[in-house]
C-alpha cells in the first residue's frame, strides 16, 4: 500500500514467494534486473508527465517473478490520494518484470479523499512465453487528478491484458501504451470508463506491432451521464516487419444525457500490407426499445435502466477473471450512476 | 374489465385508431384480425403504454382506473401482459434474472410476498415445460440469439410466469409451425380462465382452432367494423377482408 506515493510498511499484509519479489521500488534500485528495466520503455523524452513522474517518483512497487513460475492469486497495490488540507501530488511508480513462462495477476487500485494530483506510471516487461493479467481501477475522490501511464513491452509469445477502468476523479487522463515486440504475442486492452456530473475522462492508448504474427484485440467502452465528458484516443500502428498481424479495435460508448460528450479517435497507422486489422467506434443511447419490453413486464423505470446500463458494462466485467476485483469494479460501477439506480436491495 | 370507448390516435401524429370500442368481461377471449396496417398493434401498444404512441381522443378504463394515465410498468404490475410481435434482443440481461426481477415486481403490487431464488427456479422450470423451452435459454440474454419462434415461446413463457389477469398477444402465432402453435395455444388455455381474460391478434384462423375466441373482430383502417363469434374467423379466412372493406364503403 502507498500513501501519496509513498511506501506504508504497516499497512501492508505480504505473502511470502520463493519466485516472486514484491518490495518498495525504492528497495529494489540497487539490483540488476531493476537497472535493465527501468525507464526503458516508458517515454520520458517524449511525455512530459512521464518524465515529471521519472524525477520526482518517490515510491512505488517493484514486482518481479521468476522465470518458469505460476503465482497463484493476485497482487493488490493500493494507492491512496489525498487525505491533506493542503493539495499534494503524488507520483508512484511501479516495475513488474515477469520471467520466461511466468504467470501473475497484478491489480492496482487508486482511491482516495478530496483534492490531490496523482501522476502514476507502471512499466510491464512481459518476457517471452509470460502471461500477466493486469488491472488498473481509477476510482479516485471526486475532486482529484489523475494522470497515468501503463507501459507494456511485450516479449515473443507473451500474452498480456491490460484493463483499464475508470470512474472517479474530476479530470483523468489514462494511457495504456504497448510494444509487441517479439513474435507471436497476444495483447488484449480492455477498457471501460464511467463518469457523471462534470468528470472528465481522456484514454488514450498506442498499440505497436513491431514483430510479425501479433494479436491484439482492443475493446474500450464509455458510459457517460450529466455533462461528463470522455475521449476515446486509440492508436494501432503495425510495422513495415510486422506481417501477419491481426489487430482489432472497437470503442462503444453510451451517452445517457444530451450534455454528456464522447469524442472517439480511432486511428490505424499500417506500414505494411500483409495484415488483417479493423477499428471502429459507436456512439448511442439506452435502446428504447429495450427499455420499453422491460417496463411492460413491470420492471420500474429507473430499474429498467439500471439494467440496461450495467448489460453494457457487462462485457468488459464479466470477463474479469478475479473474482473479488470483478465484484468491487461491479458495486463501483452500480454506485457510480446516482439517480439511475433502483434501490440497492436490487442490484444484481 | 377492460373498456375501450372511441379511441382515437396514432404515432408520430399520423392518426392510425379512429374510434376504437372495445369490451372485455373477465374469462373472455376476444380476436382481433384485419389487414396489413389496419392498427392492430398500434392498438396493442397503446394499451401497453408504448412511448411514442399518442391518444387524441376517447377512453381505455381498465378495472374501473383511467389505464392511459397509467405508467407501463404500472399497466404491468395490474396484470395487464403484451405479447410483442417483434420481441426486442437485450444481450447483458439475464433472461432469469430479469423476469425474476419482472414477477417481484407484480407480486409486490399485488401485496403478495416476493419470491426467493429457489422459489422463483421451481415456478420458472414448471412454466418452461409448459412451452418446450430448454432451461439453457434461461441464462442467456433477453432473446438474445434466440429464433423467431423461441422468441415466442419465451413470450408465452413469461406470460405464464406472471400470470396476468388480461393477456394481449400481437400475432404470436406467426411464424409458428403447427407444433410450436399448439404449444402456443395450450400455453395461453392454461392461462384463460374464469378470471383471466385474452385479446389474441391474429391473421390466421389456424390458431384459432385451437385457442377458441368466444368473439371475434375485425379492425379495418383503425375501427371495428365487424364482431361476431368464432365463425367469423372462419368466414375471413376463405374470403379475406375486401368484402368488410366493400360493406364499410357502401354504408357511407
Ligand atoms: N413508427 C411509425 N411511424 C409511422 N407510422 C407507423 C409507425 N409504426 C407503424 N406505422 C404505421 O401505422 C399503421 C398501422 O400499423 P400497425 O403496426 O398498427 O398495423 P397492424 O394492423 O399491426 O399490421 P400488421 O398486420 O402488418 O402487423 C401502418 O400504416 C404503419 O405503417
Ligand atoms: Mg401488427
Amino acid at each position: 500500500m502507498f500513501v501519496n506515493g509513498r511506501f506504508a510498511p504497516d499497512m501492508c499484509t505480504n505473502s511470502e514467494h520463493p519466485t516472486m519479489r514484491v518490495m518498495p521500488i525504492a528497495e529494489a534500485m540497487k539490483g540488476e534486473n531493476f537497472e535493465r528495466h527501468f525507464s526503458r520503455y516508458a517515454d520520458y523524452a517524449e511525455h512530459s508527465m512521464t518524465a515529471l513522474n521519472t524525477a520526482l517518483m518517490q515510491d512505488g512497487a517493484y514486482v518481479e517473478i521468476a522465470p518458469g513460475s505460476h503465482v497463484q492469486g493476485f497482487i493488490h497495490l493500493l494507492f491512496i490520494g489525498g487525505g491533506h488540507d493542503e493539495p499534494i501530488m503524488a507520483h508512484p511508480r511501479n516495475l513488474i518484470v515477469v520471467g520466461r513462462n511466468s504467470q501473475i495477476t497484478v491489480a492496482e487500485t487508486f482511491v482516495g479523499s478530496g483534492t490531490y494530483f496523482t501522476n502514476a506510471v507502471t512499466e510491464i516487461v512481459a518476457g517471452e512465453g509470460a502471461v500477466v493479467d493486469h488491472y488498473k481501477f481509477e476510482c479516485e475522490s471526486t475532486d482529484a487528478f489523475h494522470v497515468g501511464t501503463v507501459q507494456i513491452h511485450q516479449e515473443r509469445s507473451s500474452t498480456v491484458t491490460a484493463r483499464s477502468i475508470a470512474i472517479g476523479g474530476a479530470l483523468v487522463r489514462n494511457e495504456v501504451n504497448a510494444a509487441l515486440a517479439g513474435e507471436g504475442a497476444g495483447l488484449t486492452l480492455d477498457g471501460l470508463f464511467v463518469v457523471s456530473g462534470s468528470q472528465h475522462v481522456d484514454n488514450h492508448t498506442i498499440i505497436d506491432h513491431v514483430k510479425p504474427h501479433c494479436d491484439s484485440l482492443e475493446l474500450y467502452k464509455g458510459i457517460l451521464d450529466e455533462s461528463s465528458r470522455g475521449i476515446f484516443d486509440g492508436t494501432i500502428i503495425v510495422r513495415p516487419d510486422a506481417q501477419k498481424t491481426n489487430s482489432r479495435q472497437v470503442n462503444r460508448n453510451l451517452l445517457l444525457s444530451e450534455s454528456a460528450i464522447i469524442d472517439s479517435k480511432p486511428t490505424l497507422e499500417i506500414l505494411n500490407d500483409d495484415v488483417k486489422c479493423s477499428h471502429g467506434s459507436t456512439i448511442g443511447q439506452l435502446d428504447e426499445e429495450a427499455l420499453f419490453y422491460l417496463r411492460a413486464r413491470g420492471i420500474g423505470e429507473a430499474q429498467a435502466r439500471s439494467l440496461l446500463i450495467s448489460a453494457f458494462a457487462s462485457e468488459i466485467v464479466d470477463r474479469m477473471k478475479v473474482e473479488p476485483v470483478r465484484e468491487q469494479i461491479r458495486r463501483a460501477i452500480f454506485r457510480q450512476m446516482p439517480g439511475r439506480l433502483p434501490d440497492r436491495r436490487e442490484t444484481p | 374489465m377492460l373498456d375501450i370507448k372511441n379511441l382515437h390516435g396514432g404515432i408520430d401524429g399520423k392518426e392510425i385508431l379512429r374510434g376504437v370500442n372495445l369490451h372485455v368481461n373477465p374469462g373472455e377471449v376476444h380476436a382481433i384480425m384485419g389487414p396489413n396496417g389496419s392498427g392492430k398493434s398500434t392498438l396493442a401498444n397503446v394499451l401497453a403504454g408504448r412511448p411514442g404512441y399518442q391518444v387524441t381522443a376517447g377512453s381505455v378504463t381498465y378495472e374501473g382506473k383511467d389505464l392511459l394515465a397509467m405508467k407501463p410498468e404500472d399497466r404491468a404490475r395490474e396484470g395487464i401482459f403484451l405479447a410483442m410481435q417483434y420481441p426486442v434482443e437485450i444481450p447483458g440481461v439475464n433472461n432469469i434474472y430479469f423476469l425474476k426481477a419482472a414477477l417481484n415486481a407484480v407480486r409486490k403490487q399485488q401485496g403478495l410476498e416476493e419470491l426467493d431464488a429457489m422459489e422463483f427456479l421451481q415456478l420458472a422450470r414448471e412454466k418452461m415445460k409448459l412451452v418446450d423451452l430448454d432451461e439453457s435459454f434461461m441464462n442467456r440474454g433477453v432473446n438474445e440469439g434466440f429464433s423467431g419462434g423461441e422468441k415466442k415461446r419465451n413470450e408465452i413463457f413469461q406470460m405464464a410466469v406472471l400470470d396476468p389477469k388480461l393477456a394481449i398477444l400481437d400475432e404470436t402465432d406467426s411464424g409458428l409451425d403447427i407444433d410450436a402453435l399448439k404449444i402456443v395455444a395450450n400455453g395461453v388455455n392454461t392461462l384463460a380462465s374464469e378470471r383471466h381474460s385474452v385479446v389474441v391478434i391474429t391473421h390466421y384462423q389456424r390458431l384459432l382452432t385451437f385457442l377458441v375466441p368466444d368473439f371475434v373482430h375485425v379492425l379495418v383502417d383503425g375501427r371495428i367494423e365487424k364482431s361476431g363469434g368464432k365463425e367469423l374467423a372462419l368466414e375471413l379466412e376463405q374470403k379475406g377482408y375486401e368484402w368488410i372493406e366493400q360493406e364499410v364503403a357502401a354504408a357511407r
